[in-house]
């Protein structure tokens, strides 16, 4: 296992985390004693199998859920509630989004809450829709846009919140292949510019190494940390550029064999 | 990426043909019915022929006394579907959002659900004689059922994505009610209030039918049936009565569409 500190002061950290869904005999171990910490402004991604427990752990640290064990520390302070600065982008925007607000007060919703000034408002709403090139929708509905679009709307009104960091759970998962490359660079433009710190949760190998500063292998259910790999590739990044380099190519084998014996144990485990 | 949604247009109906189709349906039966009747195939004192009832409704919607009956009758329907809306959202709500409340009086809820409503009649004379009061209380138990348990579903049932989208950033539970749950439940408790509506003016004549008292569309029936053999101007009342109904959902299901596109968008979408 390669364990690597992140070259800049830690964020936020995860220890010990532990979590158990029911009790007693029906009770399903989702994440069995995770730790890892992730650097002020690093773009980290969390890769692992299909259902190993990735959104409970992303819920975890959210706050929306209370793990069973472990801490996870904000700013070197334990988180027991949603804390402030922390936002979320759902895999299933078209549910995450309200459909009786237009495209701008969707992007608005989160600042209500922050009592703003009109003016300061209006100007996080029109960055934010700038950031993700959805000036010309901002009157619309959700559910009069593209998919693609619309997981736009909800990384603008994650970015309007000004969050520290930016939780994305699998959120190009149900876009097709052509959007989500657009989107992929979409996130990496707005990490860039808003100097975010993004947690982001795929079971896609290419999509976890192409975006990130490091990749967090986790094992197939229970989740535990498989390895934790940095990422040396250079940046901007470039769609064909970088996946075609060499070392791209190197990583993504060395992530898709970690997760491939885990796939393998597990079989081994229920032919028992 | 701009790919629009088709949004509030059915795809599979042609509303053209349909309404061709609706019209033909209704002329073919209206032509059948004379028939019969011009033929004396049916006694007339029975069933006039069509274009008669046809001719009287027509002067009952410029007949003042008649129309006098009517506005008691949409009175005592007004009133008690406004007083269902004020008794049954927030009591809805208060079931649909928390989760104690709703299994405390369930019970309650469940053993009263099943009374029909016209049963309650004799109850409601005893208790209010004949007038408005016993119209209004009818009216309002017929109509709270459906927002009620509209309200609940809707409130219940909201998305838990949604509602954790708001919770992320930072809202409280009542700010979510108010700001995700409300709003996401609105045309549940809108249908519910559109059922009530229908049933509310079935319970306003069905009281005044079994109960008298001086004024509404029941009351007027009973005093024209019994006063003379000839039913042309029963029936007339109750194409009046069938038209009104046909009014209040047509006002209903337009305010429906314009209030909540979004909603049936989202549902073609599913």
């Amino acid at each position: 296992m390669t364990v690597t500190r992140a070259p800049r002061p830690d964020l936020l950290a995860v220890a010990g985390l532990c979590h158990t869904y029911g009790a007693g005999a029906v009770a399903t171990v989702a994440i069995d004693d995770l730790d890892f910490e992730v650097g002020q402004g690093e773009f980290l991604s969390i890769v692992g199998p299909s259902g190993c427990g990735k959104t409970t752990l992303l819920r975890c640290v959210s706050g929306l859920q209370h793990p069973t064990a472990g801490t996870v520390t904000l700013h070197g302070e334990a988180i027991s509630d949603v804390p402030e600065g922390m936002a979320l982008v759902f895999q299933d925007y078209a549910r995450s989004l309200f459909p009786w607000m237009s495209v701008s007060s969707n992007v608005e919703f989160p600042l209500s809450r922050l009592r703003l000034p009109r003016s300061e408002r209006r100007e996080r709403i029109g960055e934010s829709l700038a950031a993700v090139r959805l000036d010309a929708a901002a009157d619309k509905y959700p559910w009069q846009l593209s998919g693609g679009m619309q997981q736009r709307v909800a990384i603008a009104r994650a970015l309007a919140y000004r969050p520290e960091v930016l939780l994305m759970d699998e959120p190009f998962a149900s876009v097709d292949a052509q959007t989500r490359a657009d989107l992929e660079d979409l996130v990496l433009d707005v990490w860039r510019r808003f100097s975010v710190t993004i947690l982001f949760v795929t079971h896609d190998i290419d999509e976890s190494v192409y975006l990130s500063d490091r990749v967090l292998v986790l094992s197939r259910s229970p989740a535990s940390v498989v390895a934790d790999i940095p990422v040396g590739l250079p940046r901007p990044r470039d769609q064909i550029e970088t996946k075609s380099a060499d070392g791209f190519v190197r990583l993504r084998a060395e992530v898709a064999r970690l997760i491939r014996p885990a796939r393998g144990a597990e079989t081994a485990g229920t032919s028992i | 990426m701009s790919r629009e949604h088709s949004g509030t247009v059915e795809r599979s109906r042609l509303p053209g043909s349909t309404f061709l189709l609706g019209l033909a349906g209704v002329v073919s039966a209206f032509a059948i019915l004379e028939a019969i009747t011009r033929a004396d195939l049916v006694d007339r004192t029975y069933l006039p022929p069509a274009s008669t009832v046809l001719i009287a409704t027509a002067q009952l919607l410029v007949d003042p006394e008649f129309l006098g009956h009517v506005a008691s009758t949409m009175r005592a329907w007004a009133f008690g579907l406004g007083l269902a809306i004020i008794v049954a959202v927030p009591l809805g709500i208060a079931f649909g959002a928390f989760d104690r409340v709703y299994r405390a009086s369930r019970a309650l809820v469940e053993l009263l659900r099943p009374i029909p409503s016209v049963a309650l009649i004799p109850l409601a004379i005893l208790l209010f004689g004949q007038g408005l009061q016993y119209k209004l209380s009818l009216i309002l138990y017929a109509s709270v059922w459906p927002i009620l348990f509209n309200t609940i579903y809707g409130v219940h049932d909201v998305d838990p994505i949604a509602k954790d989208t708001a919770r992320g950033f930072g809202f409280g539970p009542l700010s979510i009610l108010r700001r995700v749950a409300l709003p996401s439940a609105a045309p549940f408790v809108y249908t519910g209030i559109r059922v009530a509506a229908a049933v509310a003016l079935i319970l306003a004549i069905s009281a005044e039918l079994l109960a008298g008292g001086s004024q509404g569309i029941g009351t007027w029936m009973l005093l024209v049936g019994s006063g003379s053999v000839d039913r042309t101007l029963v029936y007339a009342g109750t194409v009046v009565t069938g038209l009104l109904g046909l009014a209040i959902n047509w006002v209903l299901v337009s305010g429906e569409r314009r209030l909540f596109a979004w909603h049936r968008a989202r549902q073609a979408g599913s």
